[in-house]
C-alpha cells in the first residue's frame, strides 16, 4: 500500500471521529501554542533589552583619563591632565569609523532658578553628544559649535533639572539660571531619557560646552577634558574601532612601547552580553516549562490512540481479513497520530501567534516569535507523533485477526 | 481441478496444559463452481476449518491446496496477500466500516491490493458490484442508513470487489431474519449460478444449510458426512412467499 494510501486511510478513519479527533489535538494545540507564546515573550524581552542597550548607543565607546603617577605618587582614575580636546581632533581625523565624537568635563554644582535651586550634575560635553546616545531634544535645541569655541554660559537642562527648577512639562526656552553665582541661558531641555545602565537617573543633569565648565566654572586650561565619548559607525567593528582609538592616542601621548596607557578604552559589549545572557536563560527555563505541555499533549495523543486501538479492533480484524498486512496497519495509526499531532502543532503555531499578538495588544508586553522556534515546535510535535503513535500501532498490526473479527 | 483441496487437516490448540484438537484429520477438495455448506453444531471443528480455508489461520499439520498453490505454511503477510486476492469474506456481524459511505467500504480491499487499480477504476469496480447485489440506488448511504439485509449485500459486494476464487460466508444469516435470510441466500445461488463463483457458506442451522448443493457436516473435528443435497432449496422461489418480519415478529 502506497503511502499516499496510507494517508488517505489515516484521513478518513479521522473524519469520521471528529469530535475525539479535535479533542486528541486540543493537546497538541495547547502544547505547541504555549512554546510558542513562552519563547516570543522570552524573545521579546531579549529585543527589547538590546533596544534599550541600542537606546544608550552599543555602538558607544568611552574614553578616560587613566590614572597618573608623577613623583612616586598614583593618582586615581579620571585624574590624568594628559587627555586633550586635541587628542579628539586626532581620532576624527584618523579614524574615520569614529562617526560621532564629544569631548566631556563633569562637575557638580547647585542650580538657581529663580526662587529654586536643585544640586545636579553638570556635564561638560561637545554638539555631538545627542547624536552618541541617540537622545532627542524634548524643547529649544542643543549648543552649536560657536558656543563650544567661546565657552558660551549655555545650558541645556535635564527633564529632571527642569521639572524641579521649572515644574513640570514646562518649557524653560530663553529663561535663565545661575550657577556659581553666574548667569547662564537655557537653550533648551532634552527628552526623559529614565535610568541608565547602572541605575543612575540620567535626567537628573544639565550640559554645558566643555570649554564652558573648564574656564568659566573650574578656571582650568580649556582644553584638558576627563573623557572622550565616541559613537562608532557600526557596532560589529567597535572592537576593531577602540583598538584603532587606543593607537592613535598613544602616539598623541607620546607613549613608548611597554609603557602603560594613561588612558582607558571600554566599550558595552560586556555589558550587552551579559543582560542578553540574562534573558536567554529565562526564555530557555519558560519554553522548557512550555515543553513539558507538549509531551503532556502527546501522551494525550497516545492515550486515545491506544482507546482507539481497542475500540476499533473489530475494524482492524476486518482490515486484514481484506488483505491489509501487519504493516498498513501500523502505517495506518502511525500516520493518523502523526496527522493529529502535525495538526494540532499547525493550530497551535497559529494560536500561538494570536496569543503572543494578544499579550502585546492588551498587556503591552513585548513579543517577538523567531521563525527557528515555529520550526522546532512543529517538528517536536511530529516527532511526539511518531514517538507516541508508535507503541498503539505497534500494539493494532500485532492483532490477531480471528480474534479481532470477534472483538465485542 | 479442485479450487480447494485439503488433505489431513489437523489443528490442536494448547490451552495452558490442555491441548484442543479442533480438526482431527479433515481430507476433502471443493470444485471451481460448487456450493458447499459447512454445518454442525458448536465446537464441532466447522470455525476453525473455515479459518483455515479463509487463510487467517494456519493448520498444526496437514496441506492445503488453494488454487493450485499450497498455502499451508506460508507468513502472515503471505496470507494476508492470499485473502486480499482470492477470498472473499462475507461475516454474521456485516463488520462494514462505521460511518463510511457503501461505496467506500466496497472499495476497501481494492485498497490493500497493491493500487492494480487506479482510483477511478477502484471506483467504478466498486460501483459495478455494488449493483450486481441490488444496491445502485444506495451507494452513499452509511451503515446507519441501510437494514441489515442491505448492510448485508454490501458486504457481500465488498467480498467480490478483487474477483476471489472463493466466497466464505460466515454464518451470514445469522443476524438476519428469515425473510432477509432467504434474499441473501438468492444473492448467493445467484452469483453461483449464473457467474460460476464457488461459495462456501458456514452455517449451524440446517435449513440454511439446504441451499447448497453439498453439505458437509463436521462433529468433533472430523467430517461426519459429506454428501450432495438432493433437497436443495431455490431462494428465487422462496422469495417472496415468506412472510415480512412485521408479520413474523406479530
Amino acid at each position: 500500500m502506497s503511502i499516499i494510501m496510507v494517508l488517505r486511510v489515516a484521513l478518513k478513519a479521522l473524519g469520521r471521529n471528529k469530535m475525539r479527533t479535535s479533542l486528541t489535538m486540543l493537546g497538541m494545540i495547547i502544547g505547541v501554542a504555549a512554546v510558542i507564546t513562552m519563547v516570543a515573550l522570552g524573545r521579546g524581552a531579549q529585543e527589547e533589552i538590546e533596544q534599550q542597550i541600542q537606546a544608550a548607543g552599543t555602538n558607544m565607546i568611552m574614553i578616560r583619563a587613566g590614572s597618573f603617577r608623577r613623583g612616586g605618587v598614583s593618582l586615581g582614575m579620571g585624574q590624568s591632565p594628559r587627555l586633550k580636546a586635541e587628542d579628539v581632533d586626532a581620532i576624527r581625523e584618523q579614524v574615520p569609523e569614529a562617526q560621532y565624537l564629544a569631548a566631556g568635563v563633569r562637575t557638580r554644582d547647585q542650580v538657581v532658578a529663580g526662587g529654586q535651586n536643585w544640586n545636579t550634575n553638570i556635564q561638560g560635553t561637545d554638539v555631538e553628544f545627542p547624536e552618541i546616545r541617540f537622545w532627542g531634544i524634548e524643547y529649544g535645541g542643543f549648543f552649536t559649535p560657536v558656543h563650544v569655541q567661546s565657552a558660551a554660559k549655555v545650558a541645556v537642562l535635564g527633564s529632571v533639572v527642569r521639572d524641579n527648577l521649572f515644574g513640570e512639562r514646562a518649557d524653560p526656552t530663553g529663561a535663565r539660571i545661575r550657577i556659581r553665582n553666574q548667569p547662564f541661558q537655557v537653550l533648551g531641555v532634552m527628552e526623559a531619557k529614565g535610568s541608565g545602565q547602572f541605575g543612575e537617573d540620567q535626567d537628573d543633569a544639565i550640559f554645558v560646552p566643555y570649554t564652558t565648565v573648564n574656564k568659566k566654572l573650574r578656571g582650568r586650561d580649556g582644553t584638558n577634558i576627563s573623557e572622550i565619548t565616541i559613537s562608532a559607525a557600526n557596532a560589529d567593528q567597535i572592537n576593531e574601532v577602540a583598538d584603532a582609538i587606543a593607537a592613535v592616542l598613544r602616539v598623541e601621548h607620546e607613549l613608548l612601547p611597554g609603557e602603560d596607557n594613561d588612558f582607558m578604552v571600554r566599550t558595552q559589549e560586556d555589558m550587552t552580553s551579559m543582560r542578553t545572557q540574562t534573558t536567554q536563560t529565562m526564555t530557555g527555563l519558560l519554553a522548557s516549562i512550555a515543553g513539558v505541555s507538549l509531551i503532556v499533549g502527546g501522551i494525550g495523543i497516545m492515550n486515545i490512540m491506544l482507546v482507539s486501538v481497542t475500540e476499533r479492533t473489530r475494524e482492524i480484524g476486518l482490515r486484514m481479513a481484506v488483505g491489509a498486512k501487519g504493516r498498513d496497519v501500523l502505517l495506518q495509526f502511525l500516520v493518523e497520530a502523526m496527522v493529529l499531532s502535525l495538526v494540532g502543532g499547525l493550530v497551535g503555531v497559529g494560536l500561538g501567534f494570536g496569543l503572543s499578538e494578544g499579550l502585546t495588544q492588551f498587556l503591552a508586553w513585548p513579543t517577538s516569535i523567531p521563525p527557528d522556534a515555529v520550526l522546532v515546535a512543529v517538528g517536536f510535535a511530529a516527532t511526539t507523533g511518531i514517538f507516541f503513535g508508535f507503541y498503539p500501532a505497534r500494539k493494532a498490526a500485532q492483532l490477531d485477526p480471528i480474534e479481532s473479527l470477534r472483538f465485542e | 481441478m479442485p479450487v480447494i483441496a485439503v488433505e489431513a487437516l489437523t489443528k490442536t490448540y494448547v490451552m495452558g496444559d490442555i491441548e484442543v484438537h479442533a480438526l482431527r484429520g479433515v481430507s476433502l477438495a471443493i470444485d471451481a463452481g460448487e456450493f458447499v455448506a459447512v454445518t454442525g453444531p458448536s465446537g464441532s471443528g466447522k470455525s476453525t476449518f473455515m479459518h483455515i480455508l479463509g487463510c487467517l489461520d494456519r493448520p498444526t499439520v496437514g496441506r492445503y491446496e488453494l488454487d493450485g498453490h499450497d498455502v499451508s505454511r506460508l507468513s502472515r503477510d503471505e496470507l494476508a496477500e492470499v485473502r486480499n486476492r482470492k477470498i472473499g469474506f462475507v461475516f454474521q456481524g456485516f463488520n462494514l466500516l462505521a460511518r463510511t459511505t457503501a461505496l467506500d467500504n466496497v472499495e476497501l480491499p481494492l485498497l490493500y491490493g497493491g493500487a492494480r487499480l487506479g482510483g477511478s477504476r477502484r471506483r467504478q469496480r466498486a460501483e459495478e458490484v455494488l449493483r450486481a447485489v441490488g444496491l445502485s440506488d444506495r451507494m452513499d448511504h452509511l451503515p446507519n442508513q441501510l437494514s441489515g439485509g442491505q448492510q448485508q449485500r454490501v458486504a457481500i459486494a465488498r467480498a467480490l470487489v478483487n474477483e476471489p476464487a472463493i466466497l466464505l460466508a460466515d454464518e451470514p444469516t445469522g443476524n438476519l431474519d428469515s425473510r432477509t435470510s432467504v434474499e441473501v441466500m438468492e444473492i448467493f445461488q445467484r452469483l453461483n449460478r449464473e457467474n460460476g463463483i464457488t461459495v462456501l457458506l458456514i452455517t449451524h442451522e440446517s435449513d440454511i444449510a439446504q441451499y447448497g448443493d453439498r453439505v458437509i457436516r463436521f462433529h468433533d473435528g472430523v467430517v461426519a458426512s459429506d454428501e450432495a443435497n438432493r433437497a436443495r432449496r431455490s431462494a428465487s422461489r422462496e422469495v417472496g412467499t415468506v412472510p415480512a418480519p412485521a408479520a413474523v415478529a406479530g
